[in-house]
This record gives C-alpha cells, structure tokens and sequence, in this order.
C-alpha cells in the first residue's frame, strides 16, 4: 500500500488538475482585484487576504491557454510554495480526494496544451477522469518567465 | 500560596523598576544634588523590595534592602552621593538585573551578593571607600562649604593622605590654597583653569574641591581649594596665581605632617557636620541644580514627569502573533463595515443607518489605535545605551558624553527587537574605537570629553539611525593596508577605490581595524555581523568619516510596516498612494499651460520648467488619460532640490497609512515601492516618486 495524499481538485476549461492540499492554504471566492502595472501579463495584480497582499496570477494565462471571463465558479486558490503565497485563479474548485501516490504517472509531454515540465504527472481517478498533478516550484519559477519575457520582446 | 500566577508580572514590573532605576541613577549622576531624582529612586528601589520578598525571593530583597538604605540617607541629606557609592549602587543594580533573568529563565533568583552587602553596609556605616583600587579619586560633587571655613581643609582619601604626607617627607612642600575668583568674573571656569595651568606647570594637584571635572563645567561657586605638591615658595606661587586677572584672594598654606593630619580630620568632621546642618549645602545644592537645569533642560522635565505621575510607562506585553492576527481580523471588519454601510444606504431605515454610521466611527477610531500598536518608539532601544556607554568609557578611562535625540521616532516592533545589538555594536566601537583616549583628545586640541550623537530620524520612506562621534576619524591608508594584508582586496583594487568603497571595507568579514582586541569590542564579531544583520532587515549602513575630526555611521532602515503618512489619488478606477515626505504641493494646471520641450511635457511652477509626468501613459491606465481632460490636478514632488511634477485624476485625500510588501513572487516593480490596504479592504499601490525624477 502505498503512500496516500489528500490533493485539492480544480479546473480549467475541461481539464481536472490537482495539488496536494499541504501546499494550499484557503480556497476563495473572487476577491476584488488591484492591478499591478508593469508586471507578467498573467498577473492579474493584488489582493487582500485577511490583512495581508498577495499577488494573484491567471492559471490559464500562466499556462500559455486562452483567458476565460470570471464567473461564480471563479476561485482564487491560495498557495504557499518556497516562502512565497501566491493566488491562483482557477475556473472552479470544488473537490478534495484522496490519491495513491503510486496511482500518479510520468506525464506525456504535452497535456491539455500544458507543457510537461510544470506537471507532476498525470493520476487516473475513477474510471475516465484524469486527475493533472502540478508542479508548484516550476508554475512559480520564475527565472522561466523572465527568459520567456525577454523571448517575447 | 501559588506564586507562578504571579510571577510573570513580577517579572514584567521588575524590569521596568530595573530601567527605571538605571535610567534615574543616570540622570542623578549628572545632578548628584537633586534630591527629586533620589525619591524617585528610592520609591522604585522600595516598591522592588516589597514585591521581591512577597514573591520569596531573599537575595533580591536583600540587595534591595541594603540599597534602599544607602538611597534613605542620600534623600534625607545623611549623606552626599559620590562616584563611589555610584559604582557601588550601579553594581546593585546589575545583581539585581542579573537576578531578574534567572528568574525569567525559571530560576530561583539566587546570588552571591554579601561583597556588595557588606560595601553598601559599609556606606551606610559612613566609610568611605573611594581609595579602593578603583583609582577614581575625583569624588563628585560634595559639595562642602569652603567659605565657611577657610582652614577646614578638604576631606581626603587614605591613599591622596598617603601621597602628601610621604611627600611632606621627601622634603617636597605641601601647601593648601584657597582660591577666591571675583563674582563679576564672566568665564570663572577659564580663570580656574588658568590657576590650574600655572600651578601643573611646577608641581602637581592632588586634590581639589570641587572636583577638576566639575570646575571645568563650570559647577562651583567662585572658590576652589586644593592639596599641592610643589617645590616653589609659597610667596611666589602666591604673587603668579595672583597675576592672573580677576583673582579675589589668594591663600597658600604650607602644611607639615601635623597640619595635614589635623586638616584631613577636619574636612572629614566637617563633612559630617554639614551633611546634619550646614545651610549653604542646600544652597549650593540648589545653585548646582540651577546651573545643570540650564544645560541639560530636558532632564529636569523628565524627571518632573515621574515623580509626578509615579508611573513609569504602563504597559503590558503581548504576542506579536497575537498583535497580527488582531490587525489582519480588524481588515475584515472593515471590509464588512464597507458592505454594511452599502447595504443600510440601500435598505433606508433609519436606525440601521444610524446604528451604521456609529459604528464606522468606532471603528475608524479602532483602526487609528490597532495600526499603532506595532509601532514602538527607538526609545525603548535607546534607554539601555547611556549606561552602557557610561560604564564602557569608565572601564576605558575615556570621558565621553552620549546624546541621544529623537528617541521618539516609531518603528516597527520587529525591527525594533532586532536593531538593538547592531546598535550595541556601533556604539561600542564608537566609544573604544572613534573616541580617542583623553591625552590623545588633549594633543590634538579636543575637549578632553568625546561626544557621540546617537540620532533617530524619519526621513522619505525610511527610519534613519546614526551614530556619530567627533574621535579620531577613519583613515583611508589604514583600512587599505590592512585590507591588502588580510587579502581582502588587491593592490589594483585598492587603488582605484573610492572613499566610500574604502569605508565598506570595514564591513568585510574578517575586518578589524582594532590594532589590539581589546575586552570590549574584541568579541570575535565584527562590522560585517552588524551589516549582515540590517541588510536582512532590508536596511543599509554608511559609513561618514573626517580623519581626525570623527565618524558617521548612517544606519538605514525600511519602514516595513510602519506607518507613513500619504495622499490618496485617484486615477480612472484605480487608487495610488504617495508618500507625503515626497509632495511639495498640489495644484492644478490647464491644458494650455502644458508646454512642450523636446517633446516633453513640461510647465512652469515658481518660475521654473518642470516636467509633467504622465502616470496614466508609465502605468497604462486604461480609464484615465490627462490629454483629454481640460483641468488636470498634479502633485508636485521632489527629489533632492529637483522637481517634478505628476499627473492625476483626483485627490482623496490625506491619510496614515500601513505600509506592506508586494510579497515575494512579483519582481520589484519601478515606481512601485509596496500596497497598503485601505479602509474599504482595498488594495492601494504606494508610488515611489524618487524614481520618476532622474
């Protein structure tokens, strides 16, 4: 029997994803927003959370996929990763499951439009759903960005 | 009875009784005949004792007891303080602090303390102790009346007794001379020392009263008397001192080995006698504290205020977690505040709009009180510094004079509970390394005193702390041969380096200009510890420094978290906040005003061109372009002396506001130097103005 981890479910378009629930701090309704000039054009800008700013970044825009319009579904997930707590906004969050680590399988290398290097990898949960497992440090890497920045210019 | 319940308050209330304590024995050193600051001690000493023993603790209440005694006679005028019983209390005191933290860290509270028993018995007794190997004869301030009587002589230790009576038999003269200056006399203090000139200049001073350091401050009435050794003839001496202008009276007595035997005892009966009855103590008492009220007004107050109010700043400690969890609920609060208001706007009913409006008063009123409370003031840092610097110049034999000013500044209690041994540091290396020791001071015509200014200050967005001494100043060749010796740099380098760059050197790890490590600052941690340690407060440290005329250490600190005050602007839909130490005005300027300069946008402010800055067109803000608008409001800020000028949509308003991070993800942003949350619960970026001006 292997390990099992508890790993908070959420969606973009039609995909599942999934991150462990240690690396997640609250899940939120949409919060108002202040936008943050002359950042990342996925960072959608700061909001506060309990008395505290954290920059908030669009999950599809990170990922290079088309920005979709907020909706009641919208939530930001609050994640801490290496010192760092920053919001993911995600179409709709709304699931915590239970996964065998042993169930998570080395991702082919495109998924969903999503390059392999941010994933984890890939879990089958029931039998049609597949579950994405992300990998925060290099979502939040930003040395990535900066070159892909520099790239775009 | 279970104790432990009260334990941390014991612990609380005798910390503050402890600085309190150190803090007044200070301020009566300088006034060692203000017999206020003693009450205030010996109530503090007192309510000590009484809460020491209730808790158990003997050796405390003891100690306390024994000090208490000595401070009874002081305050009923038994007896005069002098630099002896000052060392003795001041050792008191550090027992008991050291008590204290046993306590704190769960122990009994036990010392060893009958050596200091006994020494302040012995004070008690009326034995003076000064001879002890202390080597501080210059007893302060006992202030005995010589007018009175001329031949009363002056009290004497046994090892100054020792001196001139074994001089008395090498056949040197000692003679005993009372020097009268006359009343109109303007600068008595520099005639003074021009008797002491003349008279080191063939012999040697023992003993004078007052003391030489109290002369050259000016604390004496207009006679002197002194013990001298000398090998000139009495007549003689009698006519130079007499040359010096303005000298009333001169008399010198030769003294063999019965006279001086005779004169000591007299001095010392004498002393006892006016310690019981003399007017004139009391008056000079009160001449004295006159004459320190001038020089030192803030004392006086500030001891006025304690005695008034009995209270030594009441305050509790809390949690610091405790403390954010509290300011973060209170953002909500306010957030819910903002959606009641909107609700009870839309429901109109009367009482819930007035209920409503009641509360965002009581709650603005809470707000102003809880994003205060992490702010503390760098006094409470700086308190314990004069007598550290106190004790350090003594055990370097250096006289130096600490002045601390804006001790009122607030930073933030993080900062605060970190920036203390950083200043430790600077300050010790201040006093042992800049300060020179006194014949040095004296050779290169410094008063014999050194000063070091310890200043807080705000300034922009950040808190200020210097540290500056007027010693021997930094010398470049110095700092680069060390440098080259230790491999900290190469002779290439070492070449083209700047002053400043020369001066960073000392915050290398491994630095140490100390030719020799003394106890004091030798500790094995250098300069690059307390850099490290600001740098990780996300401060800076500069270092000023004049060879030969002193040093400059310019500690800069963030005021993450702290308070500032700014104006809230408004530009389309978005809120930007700018700090107030930036804004030199506001105002407003038409379209046609506008001019153009190379295709920049300039207009005219005091007779000057300056540019328009345009917010909208750097920050892309997508509702707002001041090109459309016919009147636009700007803020005119500064850098330095140069200006410039911002446009924006409208102004808010002046508010106090919490400054916080952009958190570690987002890459510093120009322009932008942190978010505050506003009172709605809103985000609002604070603007940097320093870098729209190049």
């Amino acid at each position: 029997m292997s390990e099992e981890i508890k790993v908070i479910v959420f969606k973009l378009g039609s995909e599942e994803y999934g991150i462990e629930v240690d690396k997640v701090q609250t899940i939120e309704r949409m919060l108002p927003i202040t936008r943050v000039p002359k950042t990342y054009a996925f960072v959608k800008g700061v909001i506060n959370l309990r008395g505290v700013v954290i920059p908030v970044i669009d999950l599809r825009g990170r990922f290079g996929l088309e920005e979709s319009e907020y909706s009641d579904q919208t939530r930001i997930i609050i994640v801490a990763v290496n010192d760092m707590e920053v919001g993911f906004i995600v179409d709709s969050a709304n699931d915590v499951i239970d996964l065998q680590k042993d169930r998570i399988e080395t991702p082919p290398e495109v998924v969903g439009g999503i390059k392999a290097k941010y994933l984890d990898g890939v879990a089958k949960i029931g039998d049609d759903r597949l579950l994405i497992m992300l990998n925060l440090s290099e979502v939040l890497n930003k040395n990535e960005i900066i070159q892909l920045e520099s790239l775009e210019e | 009875m279970d104790m432990n319940q009260y334990l941390s308050m014991f612990i609380d209330e005798s910390n503050d009784h402890l600085q309190s304590l150190n803090e007044n024995m200070l301020l009566l050193e300088e006034n060692p005949n203000d017999l206020s600051i003693v009450q205030v001690i010996f109530r503090s000493a007192h309510t000590l004792k009484g809460m020491a023993a209730t808790m158990g603790f003997e050796d405390l209440a003891a100690l306390t007891h024994q000090m208490e005694n000595v401070l009874d006679l002081v305050r009923n005028e038994k007896l005069a303080m002098q630099d002896f019983i000052f060392d003795t209390l001041f050792k008191g005191l550090d027992a008991l602090e050291a008590m204290v933290q046993d306590i704190t860290e769960g122990g009994e509270g036990k010392a060893d303390v009958t050596a200091l028993l006994a020494a302040l018995q012995a004070i008690v007794r009326g034995e003076d102790l000064s001879a002890k190997p202390s080597g501080n004869d210059a007893s302060a301030g006992a202030a005995s009346d010589t007018d009175a009587n001329d031949s009363a002589g002056i009290q004497l230790d046994e090892f100054q007794y020792s001196v001139l009576s074994q001089s008395i038999a090498d056949g040197h003269r000692v003679l005993y001379l009372d020097v009268h200056i006359h009343e109109t006399c303007q600068l008595k203090a520099v005639r003074a020392y021009m008797v002491f000139d003349l008279l080191e200049k063939s012999g040697e001073v023992v003993k004078s009263e007052p003391s030489a350091q109290d002369i050259e401050q000016d604390n004496f009435d207009y006679s002197f008397s002194l013990y001298y050794i000398t090998l000139k003839d009495p007549a003689e001496l009698e006519s130079q001192i007499m040359n010096v202008s303005e000298i009333e009276k001169v008399t010198v007595k030769e003294l063999d080995e019965d006279t001086l035997k005779q004169m000591s005892q007299l001095g010392a009966a004498s002393r006892e006698s006016a310690a019981t009855a003399e007017a004139p103590v009391t008056e000079g008492a009160v001449q004295h504290a006159a004459d320190k009220e001038q020089t030192q007004k803030k004392a006086p107050a500030k001891t006025a205020a304690k005695t008034g109010g009995n209270t030594p700043n009441r305050t509790i400690r809390v949690d610091i977690e405790r403390l954010d969890v509290l300011i973060n609920l209170f953002s909500e609060l306010l957030i819910d505040r903002v959606r009641l208001e909107q609700l009870a706007s839309e429901v109109q009913n009367h009482a819930l709009t007035e209920t409503v409006e009641h509360m965002s008063r009581v709650s603005s009123d809470l707000q102003d009180i809880v994003m205060k409370l992490r702010m503390v003031p760098v006094d409470t840092v700086f308190s314990r510094f004069p007598r550290m610097v106190r004790d350090l110049a003594k055990s370097l034999d250096k006289k130096v004079d600490l002045v601390i000013t804006g001790a009122e500044t607030e930073l933030d209690r993080t900062v605060i509970d970190e920036i203390g041994d950083p200043l430790v540091h600077l300050l010790r290396n201040a006093v042992d390394h800049g300060i020179e020791p006194i014949a040095d001071r004296i050779a290169a015509g410094k008063p014999e005193t050194g000063t070091v200014q310890l200043r807080a200050f705000h300034s922009g967005n950040h808190v200020f702390i210097e540290i500056e001494e007027d010693g021997r100043g930094i010398y470049r060749d110095k700092i680069l041969k060390t440098a080259l010796k230790k491999g900290v740099v190469t002779e290439e380098e070492a070449a083209g380096m700047s002053d400043e760059e020369v001066h960073q050197l000392l915050f290398a790890p491994g630095f140490s200009t100390a030719e020799k490590v003394s106890d004091v600052s030798g500790r094995g941690v250098g300069l690059d510890v307390v850099k490290a340690k600001i740098t990780s407060l996300g401060g800076q440290v500069t270092i000023y420094s004049t060879p030969g005329k002193g040093t400059n250490f310019s500690v800069q600190l963030p005021l993450t978290l702290s308070i500032i005050a700014a104006m809230l602007v408004k530009m389309g839909s978005e809120k930007y906040a700018i700090p107030l130490s930036s804004i030199v005005e506001t105002g407003i300027v038409r379209q046609e005003q506008i001019r153009k300069v190379h295709g920049n946008k300039m207009i005219e402010f005091r007779g000057m061109l300056i540019p328009l800055i345009s917010l909208s067109r750097i920050f892309n803000i997508k509702d707002f372009d001041e090109n459309e608008e016919a009147e636009t409001e700007i803020i005119v800020i500064h850098k330095g002396e140069r200006l410039a000028a911002l446009a924006i949509d409208e102004f808010i308003g002046q508010n106090e506001i919490v400054l916080k991070g952009l958190g570690k993800y987002l890459p510093p942003i120009k322009g932008i130097s942190g978010a505050t949350i506003l009172g709605d619960g809103q985000v609002a970026l604070i603007l940097d103005p320093n870098v729209f001006i190049k």
